[in-house]
This record gives structure tokens, C-alpha cells and sequence, in this order.
């Protein structure tokens, strides 16, 4: 009944013991357990906890692979992303899991994931580990900002196809014109964390490089905010520079043609910074260097560590400097740690963080509501959040044909990557909810989203995201990241409340030009007819000082409270024309960045 | 429309119409120039009137504010104006005269395109038209407007109206109505051997005394303003003081809306503080009722009325008037307060049915028992 059994069903793992084992009959069920049993075990920690989130989550690893791989290797990404129901009978391991985890639309079936990008290719013996080996890549050794991270993603969703329909994935590749194409179909063998190739391939491939993944797996497609369709659409959001092409599983498909042919900067890999490494990511990056001194390792493997600082560090450490790096332990260790915490640097280089861009999130938020009335955008300045440098930004689209009388929507970003579940524990959430909508003409109830047609979206671009949890689903709510957000969703606001006010001051202005433009017939008519004149001839000086009249607020007196609100937006920003949104540059100043303590610096 | 422009003009209308025309061309030119145009209307409020100590008259001051068409408040009473003027253009063009309620709707059509009315209702236009009066300076009946009629009168006088003959002492019970517009050019007094005039707020006391014929006995003009005195019957009783030189004499009810309709007649109303020149008659006498009447007439219980909050409030602004400061007035009102109880004319009857006629104002009179 549990959901533990659930969970251990796909295990054959003998019976618990009834009574209590001697350490010797303990000796012997004591082994290795490897990462791919450890998986079967703990896959709702990565994403694949029910047949919908499975479905989703395969995707997801895959397009964010396909994007990080497009460009590293500096080619705009073209990515086809297909769904497709197959036939054929879904495991009855998954097929027990609860209704209510199959979500509307019935039980689990069976589909087919494909993904293709038109990226630099993979050489063929990297194949196999990229795709049937847990915990192998490229990105966990290093800090650069990157959609995934730990390099388990993709490789789990082959994984999990091959446990819930026994079929390998199948992976094309091709690294350049003229280059063969090779196509694997691997299983990965779960007792030794091996790639077990079932059947190897060169083919016919038209794409002059690129790689294609297909992932069988029994899932359940499903639509609404955690759906497939919701994650593509927000990446196209996020991804300006994306074209996507979309199958649905009923066969729709979905064109989103790119907005821009501007590569985001590639972001630059930064070495560990002092105030943002742990003690045991510490004491390996010692034991890595045995031939260094401590003082040489730290200007080796750290940012912003000149030998200086270096010396300054092991003095406050009370470490001699030229004790051998592998030799640090213990107490010495963690006073090293501490001072490293303590010493006074530069903040890590901005470089490494690459943010979309004020013009280019307006860009992307027209891609997914081409009918607002309004856009806007922020972009903050790079600040640090435990010695790993980031950015935050914020978009929103309203109006047009966003739906009237609903709360607002928000997209959550991480990296470019949507995360779509665990909306409350969102750092980003709290943000929006934190901020006081009401004071940018919008209604907001308390402790709710504001109540208006708009969408608003938040991106925090970070060499490392503080998830609440490995699915990364979430972003943790650290102070300096919640600030950061909360200032780039109120930049956003105040840009939206200066619109709404131009508008309600047009609609004001509509409405005085409708009453003077109602009564000036009836003054040029009586005029007329007191001076004996052509009634034309009287209208047309009334009607050429109406454009004077219409516009200015009455003076005060006027009883009818044309006066707009205290602090109306000067006439500057009246004559913003409303379709347009703010230019990026013009619009609010970009603030020196100076953030607190830390200093920052921008090389660019 | 074809306009017949037949009418003979006096030169007073000659003069309204230019009066009109400036206001028109004033309008025109300025916003022609591209500024707001404005028209200049003295304040009609009390903070804008002013006691005249010397004259005792109540003048309307400086004050006056600007109506600017380009002016979301304002607009529409700047329409309505010219819609007023033009009408009052074309009465004098047609050399018609209509009723304030004729005007209403002459000028009232539904805007081009909207719901909206010119003028909603009377209450709309009527302040209008005083508007345009003081805006422009011209009378009403320059104008060619008036008011309904209110005002009796029956008396040893005789007048010519509008080339007609009367006989004031031959109208029967019925009197003669007093016209909304008594100027000398339509009315003319013919010949007089009245020797003063008594005005009575009520018709019904009126009627009393002239089927009790007091007029024929004690030779004078009996006329009642049938509550507060319309324009008409004030502007006849100015002509009489001033062209007959007899005294007059106003019998109201004991309590402050009484004082107050003999308080306009003697020194013009705040409303129309602008016309007081022409209607106001400062030495009109108030002959009662007194608050001291009560005692003086040994009046019965039967003839009170408590006071309200209301009657006391008014009574205590009306000391506060700058006509009312002398002394004899601040007991006047002070004994009506003080007595807690105010009297009706009509309460005579207490006594008997014409105890008015043949003992309450003979003796008022006879002892010259009266302020001014």
C-alpha cells in the first residue's frame, strides 16, 4: 500500500531479514550498489516519480542537453521535438503505479521521445557513457553557467524507458559534412553502471551534423502547467534564439520560428570562488594538487586568489603556505575553510553569467503571447550569492488577449530551463507574491497573485542554482536571490503601473474630447445665430483649440476630479506608444552595480 | 427657419442685443486666439453680497467667476448660456416675450449622437437665465422673459396696462393679478387717491380683508405677495413707494420665514442682490405680527406654535444679518425666540372672524405701531 513498496517494486531485493543477522551474514549481502540501482530506487528524486512527470522530465533532459551542446559549439539551435503513441503492452510495473498519478486522460501508455538538434554531433565511443552511464559529462567538473548540471539527466531518462519497456535508446549522431552518421542502440547494465551496446550502425543521415535521441518509455501525456506543451512553450520564452518545431502525440504540429540570430554569449567557465566552496569540495581540490604547496594551490584553483591574498589566507588559517596542498587535514582544513569564507576579495567575474537580455525577454515573451498590450522587462546587474555570481531578470506581458478576471501566471526560470513543479517552494513565487501589485494599479488579495491579464516571467542565470532538491524544481530562498527577484519583478511593475497610468490619462483624455466635442455644435450654433455667421465658420476655431483643451488636466475646482492620481507619470512617458514596449536601453538606467560588501566586477 | 425680423425694436432692445452680440463676439475671439473661451459671471452667494449701509440696500459685489468652455465642470453651463442667449436673441428679434418655462423649451433638444439633453429640467435653465442676466448686465424683462405671475392687488388706484384701463377698486374678489414684468413702458399708474398700501403675505388673508372691504374703508391699496414676493409684485411696490410716495405697510406671520419675506422686500434678496436698485424699498414698515402682539392683543393659548430647531436656527442667522443689527430688530427676533412660539396671521381668527379688520390693524396703525 506504502509508497515505499511501490517504489521498491522494480527491485528484486530479497526479503527483509526477520531477525536480526550476525556481521558476518551482514558481511555478505554488503556490496557496491550502484548508481543505477541506487536510481531504480530514488528516481522520484530525479524527476521520474509518475508516468506524466516521466514524460515530461525525458524532454526536458533532452532539449536542455541539445540546447547546452548548440551552443557550446556556437550553432543556433533547430530542435525538433516529437511525441509519439506507440503501440504495445505497458509494463505492468509501471502500470500499477496509482490512477491519480496517470493524471486525466487514463492510464499510462506507451510513447516514444524524440529529439533532435542540428548540434556539433557526438565522436562515437563517447556515445555510450554521454547516454547509458549515470553521472557522466562534462558539466559537473566545472563552473559555468549550464542548463543541466549534473550530468545524470539524460542518461535516467534512457534508463527509465529501458525499465518500463525493455527497449534501448536509440541514439544518431553525425559531427560534420561528409562525417558518417552513426546510429547505437544501447542498454545500460544497472548492476555494474555500464553502457551495453545492443546494436551499432552507420546510416543515411541528411542533417549535415547533429544528434538524435530516442527515448521509449511508458508515460502519460498531459497538458495544463506541468505539461510538455507548457515546458516547449516557455523554453521558446526563455530561448529567443530557438527555433522549435513541436509534434504532439495527436500528430499537431507546432512552429516557432526564431526571433533572433544572436547566440547568448558563451558564458565563461570560472574557477571556485573563495567564499562559495564547501569543505569537501575543498579538501579534493587539495588532494588533487600533491605536487603544489597550499599557497600555490589556492591561486590555482580559486578565482579571484592572487598570491597575496593567498599568503593572507594561510596566515589567518595559521597554515604554513608551503605545506603540500594533499597534506592539509583535519583542523588545518578547516581553518583553511574558514578563512577562505572570511577573506577579503573581489566578487568572481560577471562573464561567467549570461543573461537573455531586457530586449530580447520581450522578444521572447511575443513569441508566446504575440496579442499583449504591454510588455516590459529587467534586467538586474550581476550580484553574488555565496561567492557564485548571478543575474536576475524579470518580463511580463499583459493585456491584449491574456485572460481578463484570472490570476497572473508565472513562468519560472532557471538557467533558460522552465521549472514547472513545486511553484510554492519557488524563491521566484515568493518574489511575485511578495510584491505589492496594488501599488502598480493592479488587484492583488492578499498574499495571492495579483488578479490581472498578464504573464510574468523570471529568470535567475546562475553558474550554480540552489535547488530545494535534486529534481531542480525549485529555487532556493536565499536573501540575496529573493532581493535580487523582488527588485526585477517591481522594476517590471512600476513600468507596468507608468503604462496603465498613460492609459487611464488617454482614456481620460477620450473622454473630456468627447464632451467638448459634444457641446462645441451647440456653442458654434448659438453663436452663430447671436453674430448672424455661418455656423462652419464658428465651429472650426472651437475645434482647432480642442487638441490645446483635450489633453491638460483641469485646474483644481474643477469638481470633477479630472486630476489624475497623485504622482501621474509625467508626458514623457505618456507618448510611449502602447504596442511598442519600453526600449530596453532608454529605459530605466541601469544601476552601477554595487552590490553590498561585495564588489562587482563586469569585464565586458 | 425663416426668422421674421418684422419686430420693431425699441432701443432698449436695441441696446440687450448688443449686450448679446459683445458676449458671442468676446467668445469667439478668444478662442480664436486659442485660449479658453470664458465668460465673467458675478458670484451669486451670500459671501458676495454686501449691505449697503447708506443706500440700505443688499448689493451683489465684484466677485465673479470665470465659466470656461474647455472646462469638464463647466462645459455644459457654458453651452446652456449661448443656447439662452441665442433664444433671448430671437425673442427680441420677433419681439415676443416668453415664460422661463417657455424658454426651457425653446432651448431644450437631445445632443447630436447622444442621450444627453441641453437642459434636463427647469431647475437647469432657470439659473441659467439669471446667469446670463448678470453676465451681461440686462434685466430680464430686456430679455423678453418672465416669470410666472404671482401677486394680487385691489385698491383706490387705477392703472393702464398694456394700453388697458383698470380700475383697481372694481376687481371683485377675485383682484387684480400682478404681471411678472411692471415696467413703466407696459404699466403706467393712471390715478391714485390710495393714502398708503398694505402688502400681506397670505392670499387667504388677503381675501379676508377684501371681503371685509378694509381697502374701501381705510382708503389704500391692499395687495398680498402670496408667499416670498415674485419679481413683479417687489418692482410694483418699488414703483408705488417711489412714483406715489405712499408709505407701506407688511403684514407677515410671526416667525423668521415672515421677516425674511418682509427683509427682501425692504432691501433685496441675495439672488437677486443685482436687481435690488430697481426693487427694493427701504423704508417699507414692518407692521407685524410682532412677537409682542401675543401680550399686546392678549392673545389666546390656541394661537401658538412651538418653534422648531429649524425656526430657531434661522431666527438666530437672521440676527446675524448686517440689516437686521439695530436694536429694535434684535428684540423683534429675540422676543419671537423667547416666546418659544411663533403666530400666524390666520390666528386672529382666534378672537373672532374679523377681529383683523376691524381691531388688529386699525389699532396698529392708529398707534403707529411698527418698525422700519
Amino acid at each position: 500500500m506504502s509508497s515505499s513498496k511501490t517504489d521498491s517494486e522494480p527491485l528484486s531485493m530479497p526479503p527483509e531479514p526477520k531477525r536480526r543477522a550476525t556481521a558476518e551474514s551482514m558481511a555478505s549481502r554488503q556490496r557496491e550498489i550502484s548508481v543505477s540501482e541506487f536510481f531504480t530506487k530514488n528516481r522520484h528524486l530525479l524527476g521520474f516519480d509518475n508516468p506524466a512527470k516521466a514524460l515530461l522530465t525525458t524532454v526536458k533532459e533532452a532539449v536542455d542537453n541539445s540546447l547546452d551542446a548548440c551552443e557550446e559549439a556556437g550553432i543556433l539551435p533547430d530542435l525538433l521535438v516529437e511525441i509519439r503513441e506507440v503501440a504495445g503492452p505497458t509494463s505492468a510495473k509501471v502500470g500499477k503505479l496509482k490512477e491519480a498519478d496517470a493524471g486525466p486522460g487514463g492510464g499510462p501508455s506507451r510513447f516514444r521521445v524524440i529529439v533532435q538538434d542540428n548540434g556539433p554531433g557526438i565522436v562515437k565511443p563517447q556515445i555510450p557513457k554521454i547516454f547509458a552511464k549515470l553521472l557522466y559529462g562534462s558539466k559537473f567538473h566545472r563552473l559555468k553557467q549550464s542548463r543541466g548540471q549534473q550530468g545524470i539527466g539524460i542518461s535516467a531518462a534512457g534508463l527509465y524507458g529501458q525499465l518500463t519497456t525493455g527497449k534501448p535508446v536509440v541514439i544518431t549522431s553525425k559531427t560534420g559534412k561528409g562525417r558518417p552518421a552513426f546510429q547505437i542502440h544501447l542498454r545500460i547494465d544497472t548492476k555494474r553502471n555500464q553502457p551495453d551496446i545492443v546494436q551499432e550502425d552507420t546510416v543515411e543521415w541528411d542533417p549535415e551534423h547533429g544528434t538524435r535521441v530516442e527515448i521509449e518509455l511508458v508515460a502519460a501525456y498531459r497538458g495544463g502547467r506541468t505539461g510538455v506543451q507548457e515546458y516547449l512553450e516557455q523554453t521558446v520564452v526563455a530561448n529567443p534564439h530557438l527555433a522549435l518545431t513541436y509534434v504532439s502525440p495527436k500528430g499537431e504540429r507546432t512552429e516557432f520560428p526564431r526571433v533572433t540570430s544572436e547566440l547568448p554569449r558563451e558564458a565563461q567557465e570560472i574557477k571556485p570562488h573563495p567564499h562559495g566552496v564547501e569543505l569537501g569540495m575543498l579538501h579534493a581540490m587539495l588532494a588533487d594538487s600533491p605536487d603544489k604547496s597550499v599557497k600555490q594551490a589556492l591561486v590555482d584553483d580559486f578565482s579571484r586568489i592572487s598570491p597575496a591574498v593567498a599568503a593572507s589566507i594561510c596566515q589567518m588559517a595559521k597554515v604554513n603556505p608551503k605545506t603540500p596542498a594533499d597534506r592539509i587535514n583535519g583542523e588545518d582544513l578547516e581553518r583553511l575553510h574558514r578563512a577562505l569564507g572570511q577573506v577579503k576579495v573581489m566578487a568572481p567575474p560577471a562573464t561567467a553569467v549570461v543573461p537573455i537580455g531586457e530586449a530580447l525577454l520581450v522578444e521572447g515573451l511575443k513569441r508566446r503571447f504575440p496579442r499583449a498590450e504591454f510588455y516590459a522587462s529587467t534586467t538586474r546587474p550581476p550580484s553574488v550569492y555565496r561567492g557564485n555570481p548571478f543575474v536576475v531578470e524579470a518580463g511580463l506581458a499583459f493585456g491584449g488577449d491574456l485572460p481578463l478576471d484570472e490570476l497572473a501566471e508565472i513562468m519560472r526560470f532557471a538557467n533558460r530551463v522552465p521549472l514547472q513543479y513545486q511553484p510554492k517552494a519557488c524563491a521566484i513565487s515568493e518574489a511575485v507574491y511578495q510584491t505589492n501589485w496594488r501599488g502598480y494599479e493592479l488587484q492583488q488579495s492578499k498574499g495571492s497573485l495579483p488578479q490581472a491579464p498578464m504573464a510574468i516571467a523570471v529568470h535567475l542565470a546562475s553558474v550554480w542554482v540552489p535547488f530545494t532538491s535534486e529534481a531542480k524544481e525549485a529555487v532556493a530562498q536565499y536573501d540575496e536571490l529573493l532581493r535580487e527577484m523582488k527588485l526585477a519583478v517591481q522594476e517590471c511593475g512600476r513600468k507596468l503601473a507608468a503604462h496603465l497610468r498613460a492609459r487611464a490619462n488617454a482614456d481620460r483624455e477620450m473622454k473630456r474630447r468627447g464632451l467638448f466635442e459634444r457641446y462645441i455644435p451647440e456653442v458654434a450654433g448659438a453663436i452663430s445665430e447671436i453674430l448672424g455667421l455661418e455656423k462652419k465658420q464658428v465651429e472650426k476655431p472651437f475645434y482647432n483649440a480642442l487638441p490645446t483643451f483635450a489633453g491638460t488636466s483641469d485646474e483644481p475646482g474643477d469638481g470633477n476630479g479630472g486630476a489624475g492620481p497623485a504622482g501621474s507619470p509625467a508626458p514623457a512617458s505618456k507618448a510611449r506608444p502602447k504596442d511598442a514596449p519600453p526600449p530596453p536601453q532608454a529605459g530605466v538606467a541601469r544601476r552601477s552595480p554595487k552590490p553590498r560588501g561585495e564588489q562587482m566586477t563586469l569585464l565586458e | 427657419m425663416a426668422k421674421s425680423k418684422t419686430a420693431k425694436k425699441t432701443d432698449r432692445d436695441a441696446e440687450t442685443l448688443s449686450k448679446i452680440q459683445k458676449l458671442a463676439r468676446q467668445a469667439l475671439t478668444q478662442v480664436g486666439k486659442g485660449s479658453n473661451p470664458a465668460l465673467e459671471i458675478r458670484t451669486r452667494t451670500l459671501s458676495n453680497v454686501a449691505f449697503n449701509q447708506k443706500k440700505r440696500i443688499i448689493e451683489l459685489g465684484d466677485r465673479s467667476q470665470s465659466r470656461e468652455f474647455f472646462n469638464v465642470a463647466m462645459a455644459r453651463k457654458f453651452m446652456q448660456t449661448f443656447l439662452v442667449a441665442s433664444g433671448c436673441k430671437n425673442l427680441i428679434d420677433e419681439g415676443k416675450t416668453v415664460s422661463i418655462r417657455q424658454m426651457f423649451y425653446m432651448t431644450k433638444h437631445t445632443l447630436e449622437g447622444s442621450s444627453e439633453n441641453t437642459f434636463e429640467d427647469q431647475n437647469e435653465s432657470d439659473p441659467i437665465i439669471e446667469d446670463l442676466e448678470v453676465g451681461i448686465d440686462a434685466l430680464r424683462e430686456e430679455l423678453h422673459l418672465f416669470a410666472n405671475r404671482r401677486g394680487l392687488l385691489v385698491g383706490k388706484l387705477t392703472v393702464n396696462d398694456a394700453g388697458d384701463t383698470i380700475d383697481l377698486a372694481r376687481m371683485g374678489r377675485g383682484g387684480w393679478g400682478i404681471p411678472s414684468i411692471c415696467e413703466p413702458d407696459q404699466l403706467k399708474f393712471v390715478k391714485n387717491s390710495a393714502e398708503f398700501i398694505l402688502c400681506v403675505e397670505k392670499q387667504a388673508v388677503w381675501h379676508r380683508l377684501n371681503e371685509d372691504r378694509f381697502w374701501e374703508k381705510h382708503n389704500c391699496v391692499l395687495m398680498t405677495s402670496e408667499g416670498q414676493a415674485a419679481r413683479g409684485a417687489r418692482r410694483l411696490l418699488q414703483r408705488m413707494a417711489v412714483e406715489l410716495k405712499l408709505p407701506i405697510y407688511v403684514l407677515v406671520d410671526n416667525d423668521p420665514w415672515g421677516l425674511y419675506i418682509y427683509s427682501v422686500l425692504k432691501q433685496g434678496s441675495i439672488n437677486l442682490a443685482y436687481e435690488s436698485m430697481r426693487m427694493a424699498v427701504p423704508n417699507v414698515r414692518f407692521l407685524g405680527m410682532s412677537a409682542y402682539d401675543y401680550k399686546k392683543f392678549a392673545m389666546p393659548k390656541a394661537a401658538e406654535i412651538k418653534l422648531t430647531k429649524e425656526d430657531i436656527t434661522r431666527a438666530e442667522q437672521m440676527k446675524a444679518y448686517p440689516w437686521f443689527k439695530d436694536k429694535k430688530w434684535q428684540r423683534e427676533i429675540q422676543g419671537t425666540i423667547d416666546n418659544g412660539f411663533k403666530m400666524e396671521v390666520d390666528s386672529l381668527l382666534t378672537k373672532r372672524i374679523s377681529f383683523i379688520t376691524e381691531e388688529y390693524i386699525p389699532k396698529k396703525l392708529r398707534d403707529k405701531d411698527y418698525l422700519q
